[in-house]
């Protein structure tokens, strides 16, 4: 009798041997590098703000309002007089818009970070339920369509409706809308991860369900949630921005970069720098992220980059 | 057909009723008390609890919801908070500009992304087919707010073609109206463009290589009549899927491009209830677009038919 080698355990197999090499992609990957490059970049000068030659961005200066790029001022210290560039300008405030710009780089990864981290756990963990317990799965996702018929910004500016603006508020607000995203993808997953015969095997050997789900079902979730949380980190950003912009997000006195262009929006045409240096800085990290997670979709996760 | 439309209907009515009761729990949980907003600052206790008793708000929680869809279904979306109107009333003023943009917006997105991606496609690894992807990468990550700007200040402001901001209702004449749409509906584009742009490519790319596109060449069909009658028909039902999506980011855009451009729609009714936590606008809102969502990608299934007649309902 000849020794059959079984399809799966070929790929298996294959699957094995490729894993090393698959980091060495990502890794190769030039979206990947750029992206994170640029990433990285952003997250230090949001790390090191106050070393990057920033003053307080809060501090509100009359006399100073609404200066052009490159505008100096003596900044009176207790022991001396400095003299301080206001390289982007200031706002109507009179606040550095330099500092503000720096330091709103802290407040857009935060909650970027924040709303990617809390989106996949809530959604994986509803995602296994319904994927794996039959009678919760359609009362699961028929919730999951009525959430998902609601478009994201509106949602999300219901449920800032409903509490006072603040950091958490806003973060609640831009991770519910993104749960069925995850949910539906968990959901997926598990569903055809549920017919495999290695599956199979470990309900006969009487593996509970837990375990099952923890040790067979969970490790190949973990791939495409990586690229799914990557491009919900992106549109996070964006979205905080433009419920900041809208003046219904973070309280404008906290230096973001959305509510640093809802400061600049009534003197537009005279002082487009208060819209424009944010604006660059949203897009660039906004860019650089989606940048991050096609370049991860296409090493770590190809069945799903042939959709798109 | 008309068994199908009519089964697909029926089939949207228990999404939008989770919609519903969604919108209905979202005004219940609300830590603040809807009857001592309307009030004011400066009722007492029994005129609020006078209001309460009117609006219904001492009911119990399921037979409110039974009185608010009742009168939801009859188009009685009760009254304003904030503005002291019906809302009803309130949304057909603000619909025609909103449908405006939203129709040019649509209709330019469509001419501008589907001849690019088709081209992009067609010259595959070219310099145009990069410059197409990298600008549908770009149009995902650089938020409406940024362009919208970025358009008033060169063609507004610097340039001076056109007006910087604001509407103008059709009744008052074509021309101004038409005009003042131009750039906003540009910058809402953006986005779609980017999206349809992208799954336009990517279909032609798949059809690209299917026998009856050499048959076509073979019988001396000129290649644009190769690329609009074999390669586009043949590609076209993802691209109107990815058009009905499309309409979730085309909704969120309203709402920030008509900021942008003071435009009184319904994305700025939208901004200024939440602003003034006016719920009632805020539940109509919500179920509004969300109604029109379902039904536009209803109406999409519907076409998948007319491009692709294997498609039988």
């Amino acid at each position: 009798m000849s020794i059959e080698v079984l399809p799966a355990e070929i790929a298996e197999g294959a699957r094995a041997a490729r894993a090393p090499h698959r980091l060495g992609m990502v890794a190769r990957n030039p979206s990947v590098v750029i992206g994170a490059a640029i990433v990285v970049f952003l997250a230090l000068v949001g790390a090191l703000a106050p070393m990057l030659g920033t003053i307080n961005p809060s501090e509100i200066n009359p006399v100073f309002r609404n200066k052009k790029p490159g505008a100096e001022r003596t900044i009176r210290t207790e022991v001396k007089e400095v003299a301080f560039v206001h390289r982007f300008g200031t706002d109507t405030l009179g606040r550095d818009v330099y500092s503000r710009v720096v330091y709103g780089a802290r407040v857009s990864l935060v909650v970027g970070l924040t709303v990617a981290a809390l989106s996949v756990a809530v959604g994986l963990t509803i995602g296994l339920i319904a994927g794996y317990i039959r009678w919760l799965d359609s009362i699961i996702m028929r919730i999951m369509d009525g959430l998902m018929a609601i478009p994201a910004i509106l949602l999300a500016m219901g449920v800032v409706s409903l509490s006072r603006a603040g950091l958490l508020a806003v973060v609640i607000a831009i991770v519910i809308p993104e749960i069925p995203r995850v949910v539906r993808l968990v959901r997926s997953i598990v569903l055809s991860i549920r017919e495999e015969p290695y599956v199979e095997a470990a309900i006969t050997v009487g593996t509970p369900t837990p375990t099952l789900l923890v040790r067979h079902v969970l490790p190949n979730t973990i791939a495409p949630l990586i690229v799914q949380g990557t491009f919900i980190c992106g549109s996070a950003i964006l979205i905080e921005a433009i419920l900041s912009f809208l003046g219904i997000g973070i309280p404008p006195e906290t230096p973001t970069w959305g509510n640093i262009m809802a400061e600049g929006r009534s003197l537009f045409r005279i002082y487009p720098h208060n819209i424009f240096y944010p604006g660059v800085c949203l897009a660039l990290a906004v860019l650089a992220i989606n940048m991050l997670g096609d370049g991860l979709r296409d090493t770590l996760d190809p069945r799903f980059a042939k959709r798109l | 057909m008309f068994a199908y439309v009519l089964r697909r209907l029926v089939a949207t009515i228990p999404v939008m009723a989770i919609v519903a009761v969604l919108v209905f729990l979202m005004l219940r949980l609300t830590p603040s008390d809807p009857a001592a907003i309307i009030a004011g600052d400066n009722a007492n206790a029994e005129q609020v609890a006078e209001i309460r008793k009117r609006l219904g708000l001492d009911q119990p929680i399921l037979t409110q919801f039974v009185i608010w869809s009742t009168k939801t279904l009859h188009g009685d979306l009760g009254e304003s908070f904030f503005f002291k109107k019906q809302v009803a009333e309130l949304i057909l003023d603000r619909l025609e500009p909103t449908v405006s943009l939203a129709f040019f917006t649509i209709v330019l997105a469509v001419l501008i992304a589907v001849p690019l991606g088709v081209l992009a496609a067609y010259r595959q690894g070219s310099w145009l087919d990069r410059i197409v992807m990298g600008f549908s990468v770009l149009g995902f990550s650089v938020p409406v707010f940024v362009v919208g700007y970025a358009l008033i200040y060169v063609f507004a402001i610097e340039l001076n073609w056109l007006p910087v901001q604001g509407y103008q209702r059709l009744s008052l004449g074509v021309g101004g109206w038409l005009q003042r749409l131009i750039l906003p509906s540009l910058t809402l584009s953006v986005v779609l463009i980017a999206l349809i742009a992208r799954i336009t490519r990517t279909s032609v790319l798949e059809v690209m290589n299917e026998d009856y596109i050499r048959t076509a060449r073979a019988k001396g069909q000129t290649e644009g009549r190769v690329l609009r009658r074999h390669a586009l028909a043949n590609a076209a039902v993802p691209i109107v899927t990815v058009i009905g999506l499309g309409v979730a980011a085309l909704i969120g855009g309203v709402v920030v491009t008509e900021s942008v451009y003071t435009i009184p729609g319904l994305g700025r009714l939208t901004v200024d209830a939440v602003l003034a936590r006016d719920y009632p606008t805020i539940q109509a809102v919500i179920l509004l677009f969300s109604l029109a969502y379902v039904l536009i990608n209803l109406v999409v299934d519907m076409t998948y038919t007319f491009f692709d007649p294997r498609i039988r309902y």
